[in-house]
């Protein structure tokens, strides 16, 4: 089962695409999934920040990733 | 006591978010207008796009509200109306109105709810300059 990523605003453009699928053995965890999203692309770790959020909630490094969830790469965000 | 808020490509309509929060126990109305301006760090901008990840910004902005509740228990009616897609000069992008009894604690209200929605809320800038655009504050 592969882990599905939404990409927003500048992680898309890094990216070159608004959805990745990290095949098995996909990572488990948010600091997991941050660390390879790095390493396939450097251009991440030049951000001011790049966040994950599962299930419309930002969420830790040691929080758990599944396939069900709702996952997103979130950059810094700049409403208003 | 239930907040509006709404995400919209739509042109905001002002009036009515300050007729949302309208009610005859609060005798202070706030606003907070954010509109596109001309220039950013010195650069001419030509337009702004907005983009949002909808589900997740109404998650968070209801957080923010939520949080707004807990500081000021006597806040009464609040409305956030943020727009997304390409927005001309002028145009407006945020509104945040808020209504409470006196008015300390609407300026008060007011000014966190769009302080923490600019931290939280996942709606992304990009600016348009004559030549080229650029995402705000990706970097640092």
């Amino acid at each position: 089962m592969s882990l599905k990523v939404t990409l927003y605003g500048i992680t898309r453009d890094i990216v070159g695409t608004s959805v990745i699928e990290l095949p098995a053995p996909a990572p488990t965890t948010v600091g997991e999934l941050l660390e390879e999203m790095r390493r396939q692309y450097p251009a991440l770790g030049e951000l001011r920040s790049c966040a994950v959020a599962v299930n419309h909630e930002y969420a830790d490094n040691d929080h758990p990733l599944h396939t069900v969830d709702e996952i997103a790469l979130i950059p810094p965000v700049a409403g208003g | 006591m239930t907040p509006y808020l709404a995400i919209t490509d739509q042109p905001i309509d002002v009036a009515a978010a300050l007729a949302a929060v309208q009610t005859d126990t609060a005798g202070a109305v706030n606003a907070f207008v954010g509109t596109v301006r001309n220039q950013s760090g010195g650069r001419p901008v030509r337009r702004l796009h907005y983009e949002s990840y909808d589900s997740m910004a109404l998650t968070q902005l209801g957080h923010v509200v939520a949080q707004a509740y807990e500081k000021w228990p006597m806040l009464q009616e609040v409305a956030v109306v943020h727009r997304k897609g390409t927005l001309e000069l002028g145009d407006v992008a945020v509104v945040v109105a808020v209504a409470t009894p006196h008015r300390a604690e609407s300026f008060a209200a007011c000014q966190f709810i769009i302080d923490t929605l600019k931290q939280v809320v996942t709606i992304w800038k990009r600016e348009e300059y004559e030549d080229g655009t650029e995402w705000v504050a990706a970097h640092p």
